[in-house]
């Protein structure tokens, strides 16, 4: 079973609830840190990283000799990253979404293959669990890519966990997609209650069933209790607001540790989301 | 004209509460918000919309069943795997995984594949008691974020050198990536706004090395600092070693949430501390920001 754990607004606790579902699971379970951007999975699981691997993408590279300026690869690039004008060419390796076009109009073949790093991904164990996660180069602009990565080299368990990037865009689609359920996390504020109806509208649009835990449980307003009873949409879990929670949370220890029961209810959750 | 973008790295550590303050503190402002995914900036301002404008972005491929003989040129072409082939015999295109290239188009035999535009959002101009403001709606799971958020800067900027303003104060998407890179230009000063926690500073640390990538000044408040005052003192650390400026922390507040629920910002509520660090934290910042270039 896959598993992903998304929430529109960030700073909800996506992590957090990720880390306690494979800490609590009794079965082998595959860990993908998918928010390659800002990645912090590893600061609670503490992996011991096996392997890595750099990632590129391939991106034009002119060779002035053979170009005869006829503007084909400027025509077909969708994305900007090929200008022409009189006998000037220029390529712009960042603006590349690496779709190949140009190599393939250009009748000259004067667009030479180079690459452009987007980042890394490392893999490792955390005890029984299979760790998968990436981080983005800092000055890269495209996660999705990335993503795509590290969820492909992530080894097959009895249940995949994929922490999602916050937000509503590409990168959390593209980590969602092949989910067989999501958790959206929230917290019972405007902001929670705004951003977690955004993300519910990206599930119904990938037709994903999904549920909602409210983190932080306590603090600020009942609304999204209410919005989850009024669109029938299964509310699995409160967490409460806890200063030791929080400062667990703060120092880089798993949650599970800090509180008495919670490990069991994280257990009871995989078992009712697996039926 | 001077611009203020506030970032954090890690979403949740308080950027819209912070900017939503300043707000109510700068005089002469664009307010601006970058965060197009997942805005929230409106639920502290409450803007009247004056002007909505649709966003269409890219297009996506689409393969007119009629003509197409199913030979698969498109699907071998496509890089993104987003093209299969159906069981009827005529190719398929998965509009999620279409990056619009018009690779397939472009190179089908039997010229069967045509380019949709992308109705991807909206951007909106509009007015709050605090100034005008520019803000947008990316639609759920669309992509462009990062070309939406070039454009609200762009109309931003073109408003507010129309209106004279002396500031653009801009609240910016959690992350490193597309949209991020996208706010980052033309600012002058990043604020990032961190949290005393292993992530915080994790995230502190990528989104830093983001600003001197791209050559921008930045300087960092601690948001909910008491909660760790260790980390706390440990990020301040790194940041001086860093030459990034401290330039204030805020302790955490419950009158914070309640300003939420209210759906004001924090800064309203004179009497408490959250507030004064935020106003002390403004003062420190706007200094900067008349020192830049």
């Amino acid at each position: 079973m896959k598993i992903a754990i998304a929430s529109g607004k960030g700073g909800t606790g996506k992590t957090t609830i990720s880390v306690s579902l494979a800490l609590a699971s009794s079965k082998p379970v595959t860990f993908v840190d998918c928010d390659v951007e800002e990645p912090n999975a590893h600061i609670f699981l503490k992996p011991e990283i096996s392997g890595s691997e750099r990632f590129y993408l391939t991106v034009p590279e002119v060779d002035e000799e053979k170009c005869n300026y006829c503007g084909k690869c400027r025509d077909i690039c969708q994305f900007n990253a090929i200008t022409v004008f009189g006998h000037t060419i220029m390529a712009f390796p960042d603006m590349c979404h690496s779709c190949g076009g140009c190599f393939l109009v250009c009748e000259e073949k004067a667009l030479k293959e180079a690459k452009r790093e987007i980042g890394k991904v490392e893999w490792g164990m955390s005890g029984p669990i299979k760790v998968f996660q990436a981080a983005l180069r800092v000055g890269e602009a495209m996660a999705s890519p990335l993503i795509k990565v590290v969820k492909k080299k992530a080894a097959d368990s009895d249940l995949v966990i994929f922490d999602a990037p916050p937000g509503t865009s590409c990168p959390v689609i593209n980590t969602v997609r092949d989910a067989d359920y999501v958790l959206l996390v929230t917290e019972p504020t405007p902001f929670g209650l705004h951003d977690l109806k955004l993300a519910a509208a990206v599930m119904k649009e990938l037709k994903l069933p999904y549920g909602v835990i409210l983190n932080k449980a306590g603090i600020g307003f009942d609304k999204v209790n209410e919005w989850c009873e009024d669109n029938n949409i299964p509310l699995h879990m409160e967490i409460p607001f806890d200063r030791n929670l929080a400062s667990a949370y703060s120092r880089g220890i798993p949650i599970l540790e800090a509180m008495d029961g919670l490990k069991e209810q994280f257990s009871d959750l995989l078992k009712e989301l697996e039926k | 004209m001077k611009e203020l973008l506030v970032l954090s790295g890690k979403g949740g550590t308080g950027k819209t509460s912070i900017t939503g303050s300043f707000a109510t503190l700068c005089k002469n402002v664009m307010l601006v918000d970058c965060d197009v995914d997942a805005s929230d900036l409106h639920l502290l301002l409450s803007p009247e919309i004056k002007e909505r404008h649709d966003f269409v972005s890219g297009v996506t491929a689409e393969i007119v069943a009629d003509e197409c003989t199913g030979c698969g040129t498109c699907v071998e072409l496509c890089q993104y795997d987003a093209i299969s082939l159906a069981q009827e015999g005529h190719a398929m295109v998965d509009p999620l995984g279409c990056e619009g290239c018009a690779v397939c188009a472009h190179f089908c035999p039997e010229d069967a594949i045509g380019l949709e535009p992308n109705h991807c959002g909206f951007w909106y101009f509009s007015q709050t008691q605090y100034g005008p403001m520019v803000h947008a709606e990316l639609m759920p799971g669309e992509e462009n974020s990062g070309k939406l958020v070039s454009l609200v800067k762009q109309k931003a900027r073109e408003r507010a050198e129309k209106l004279g303003c002396d500031f653009m104060l801009v609240d910016g998407p959690p992350g490193i990536g597309c949209p991020v890179i996208a706010s980052v230009s033309g600012a002058n000063l990043i604020l990032v706004v961190t949290e005393p926690t292993q992530s915080g500073l994790h995230d502190l640390k990528r989104v830093l090395g983001l600003a001197a990538h791209f050559k921008v000044s930045a300087c960092v408040c601690i948001n909910k600092w008491e909660l760790n005052e260790e980390m706390s003192e440990e990020i301040e650390k790194f940041c001086s070693t860093q030459s990034v400026p401290v330039v204030g922390r805020v302790p955490f507040d419950e009158t914070v949430v309640e300003s939420l629920v209210q759906g004001v910002p924090v800064i309203k509520y004179k009497d408490c501390n959250a507030s004064k660090s935020i106003a002390n934290i403004w003062s420190a910042v706007s200094k900067m920001l008349n020192q830049e270039e």
